[in-house]
């Protein structure tokens, strides 16, 4: 198959790096080539972080370039806007319905309220998801990630076998059932909001 | 051979294992780190933190020199801390195989500079081989054993930040044990000026063998494809040209140095113009221009500034415009990196800060100093500079100077210019913050935690009595979460008439002993605040502002009471019974 190029974006602490595995280790067992690579700054947390995982074929830049990625997972709303431009006209954002306010600087302008407005009227599919609410009331904050996750495996083509083996295989025992179920409701909030419209 | 999903660094030790790799040491450095942690965790490698990568360079000479494959590890800055050992190694030359892996960081993710290491190579004489993608970085490496071992000579791997941190396919196969002659005690090999002169052209010799063997190195691959269309190119790179100009013929390397002169001109003598794709400054440009080759391009069209990026290659090759992002249409706040919640650096730096001090810093996370709120760090360069940046500025005329550094760069950098600046009599004050660990990278050991690379438990310096050793007179110890005593151990150090170390002692938040421990956390009692936001300039990310009211959130606050400690109103309370 062509390639896909995912794009993955969000704060230090997220989990942007662990859904991207996540990706990338799907789409290695449904048999495409595979290739990811993050982004981050000098510290370990607080910073924006992102990621690309790219799939098909034959994959050759780690990196997709502007303007030309299929679909993107936002797991923080400026982040959504920060790196929004690497959307490919009309490509689908999955947005998590959130906001981690940058730490607080002098004279520094209001954080945007106008993210999902502001993305629906550049044209892209913008999907919102109420990821972290959807991860507290399956009692972690931390898994909105792969809430994310769930949503986007509704668009790709790799099957569900996959998907579940690969949870299975990575994520630690102790947490396996907390993304088993974040995984699902974020497919079931997609097939919702699919019904809706 | 199984199928893995790994990441540059992953695939570079896994190749090195396979090759028989027996010892092991470097220096943490991003984008490097990755390559020792890995090779530590195979039974076969015996592998250590060095105190630095000069010591680790050394150390790996011995192991070669003894009989063992051998490979050393660090990012470009830690090379020019080694280039000692670098530069002598090769009129020696090696006994079993020696591989330097050296990560350059081109867009300066996490370093102070941007260098382009193939340089050293060069002025070196060592061949230099550099991967394209994960799958290539494992095999590569055996070559490299290969041919350290053939001809006798250290071997330099380069990676990049893009190859080192980006995941691919690889396969694993099994390891080859290597067997090498013990040591030779030739003293002509090793010592001396006199003795040296000899193996000088013999080191010339041995370059011209590696420049013939370069000719027909399978490492360095032609593709044909559009006879109008040539490009040289090399490492990642390689991959943005095949991204964006897939049917070019393309002539990709993978031995930098020395390079395929002949291979080359015939190459260029096909087309009417060749276009070099590299990243970072033009070496390979400039050595084919050395060969007397004058149809080539290659800077006039890619920044030596940065990344490249397949959108810039596009851009260079094809004057395909790069798109912006949306910072002109929509309000995109920075989100800078910040010390985290109940980092012990904060105490130090808001102290700094109100002291107004000229501050000298050094390289780790406390680097962030320099930033927003406290702005209180006024000098950052490389690994150990603070201490000596002090001491001139003391020479200088400056009279408040205080120098800051962590606890790893201390021992591997930091000591000699506080030896220099106790025996010297200059009277600077030095802060040491001690974290117990080595933060920035992703808390690796030290000679100061007590624990080995591997777990194992380790002795421990004990830092009040090596600075009692060297002389200095006045040491004081404090928990840097007590802001009352930090300043008040600052202020101390600074009246002191000679050199003074204050150690500002406490563990990082993020490593898991302090992750796991009980923790109490506060909130601001909104009755009681009076607006005035002085919690904020703590810089805390835990610390948001909600409703007109500043908030903090329970999950992230780490209990260090720092804010509570500068709330005038007494508004920030420990949460009881949590």
């Amino acid at each position: 198959m062509p390639t896909t190029s995912v794009l993955i974006a969000g704060v230090g602490g997220q989990g942007v790096v662990l859904v991207s595995e996540l990706l990338a280790l799907a789409a290695m067992a449904a048999g495409e080539d595979v290739k990811q690579g993050e982004f981050h700054g000098v510290a370990q947390r607080g910073g924006a972080v992102f990621s690309h995982v790219r799939f098909g074929d034959k994959v050759h830049s780690p990196m997709a370039q502007l303007a030309t990625v299929d679909y993107f997972l936002a797991l923080e709303k400026l982040e959504a806007l920060r790196y929004a431009h690497y959307l490919k006209p009309g490509g689908a954002v999955i947005i998590n319905e959130h906001t981690v306010e940058p730490v607080r600087l002098a004279d520094q302008r209001p954080y945007p309220d106008d993210a999902i407005e502001f993305l629906v009227g550049k044209g892209f599919d913008v999907v919102p998801v109420a990821a972290t609410e959807l991860a507290i009331e399956l009692g972690n904050h931390r898994a909105a990630n792969v809430v994310l996750l769930g949503a986007l495996a509704e668009k790709l083509e790799i099957p569900n076998e996959i998907w579940e083996q690969t949870i299975n295989q990575r994520i630690p025992e102790r947490f396996l059932s907390l993304n088993q179920a974040a995984f699902a409701a974020g497919s079931a909030a997609l097939q919702r909001g699919v019904a809706a419209t | 051979m199984v199928k893995t999903l790994m990441s540059g660094n992953d695939a570079v030790a896994q190749g090195a294992w396979e090759a028989g790799v027996a010892f092991a040491a470097g220096y943490p450095g991003t984008p490097s780190t990755e390559v020792l942690e890995r090779l530590a965790e195979y039974a076969e490698v015996d592998a250590h933190w060095s105190t630095n990568e000069k010591v680790a360079f050394e150390e790996g000479m011995g192991a070669a020199l003894g009989g063992l494959r051998t490979m050393v590890t660090m990012k470009h800055v830690g090379l020019n801390v080694a280039a000692d050992p670098f530069m002598v190694f090769p009129y020696a030359g090696t006994n079993a195989g020696f591989v330097v892996l050296v990560a350059d960081d081109p867009g300066m993710y996490s370093s102070q500079n941007e260098q382009d290491s193939r340089y050293f190579a060069k002025i070196a004489k060592v061949p230099l081989l550099e991967p394209t993608d994960t799958a290539e970085a494992r095999e590569l490496v055996g070559t490299a054993y290969e041919i350290s071992e053939r001809f006798k000579t250290p071997v330099m791997f380069r990676t990049t930040t893009r190859l080192a941190h980006t995941r691919g396919i690889a396969e694993r196969g099994e390891r080859t044990e290597a067997q090498n002659e013990p040591f030779s005690r030739k003293v002509s090999q090793y010592a001396i000026p006199a003795y040296a002169r000899f193996r000088r052209p013999e080191l010339e010799e041995k370059l011209n063998q590696l420049r013939e063997f370069a000719e027909t190195f399978q490492g360095n691959v032609l593709e044909e494809g559009d006879p109008r269309i040539g490009i040289v190119t090399h490492g990642i790179p390689y991959q943005y040209v095949r991204e964006v100009c897939p049917d070019a013929t393309v002539f990709r390397l993978g031995m930098l140095y020395p390079l395929p002169e002949r291979k080359l001109r015939e190459f260029c003598e096909r087309f009417d113009r060749v276009i070099v794709v590299e990243e970072s400054e033009g070496f390979i440009e400039q050595e084919m221009a050395s060969f007397g080759i004058t149809n080539v391009i290659g800077k006039e069209l890619f920044t030596n500034i940065g990344e490249l990026s397949a959108d810039l290659v596009a851009a260079g090759l094809n004057g395909t415009p790069v798109p912006s992002d949306f910072t002109g249409e929509a309000a995109i706040l920075p989100r800078p990196p910040v010390l985290c919640a109940g980092c012990a650096h904060r105490g130090v730096f808001g102290t700094l800060q109100k002291l107004g001090v000229l501050v000298a810093g050094d390289i780790g996370c406390y680097t962030l100093g320099c930033l927003p709120p406290y702005e209180a760090i006024h000098t950052t360069f490389c690994m150990g500079a603070s201490i000596g940046n002090a001491t001139g500025f003391h020479k200088a005329g400056e009279k408040k100077v205080v120098a800051v550094i962590g606890d790893s760069t201390f021992l591997h950098g930091g000591f000699p210019g506080l030896l220099s600046a106790v025996y010297n009599k200059v009277p600077t004050t030095t802060i040491l913050l001690d974290n117990g660990t080595t933060g920035m990278t992703g808390h690796q050991e030290h000679p100061g935690t007590g624990h080995t690379v591997e777990g194992e438990p380790a002795p421990a310096v004990d830092y009040e009595a090596l600075l009692k050793a060297i002389g200095v007179e006045h040491v004081k110890v404090v928990d840097p979460w007590d802001l009352e005593a930090t300043e008040n151990a600052i202020v101390a150090g600074l009246e002191h008439p000679g050199p003074a170390v204050i150690i500002a002692r406490r563990h990082c938040r993020l490593l898991p002993a302090e992750k796991a421990g009980e923790r109490e956390t506060f909130h601001v009692e909104v009755d009681e605040c009076i607006h005035c936001e002085l919690c904020f300039e703590s810089g805390c990310p835990a610390l948001v502002w909600e409703d007109d009211y500043p908030h903090i959130r329970e999950w992230e606050c780490a209990g260090c009471s720092m804010c509570a400690q500068m709330c005038p109103v007494e508004a920030i309370v420990r949460t009881e019974g949590h």
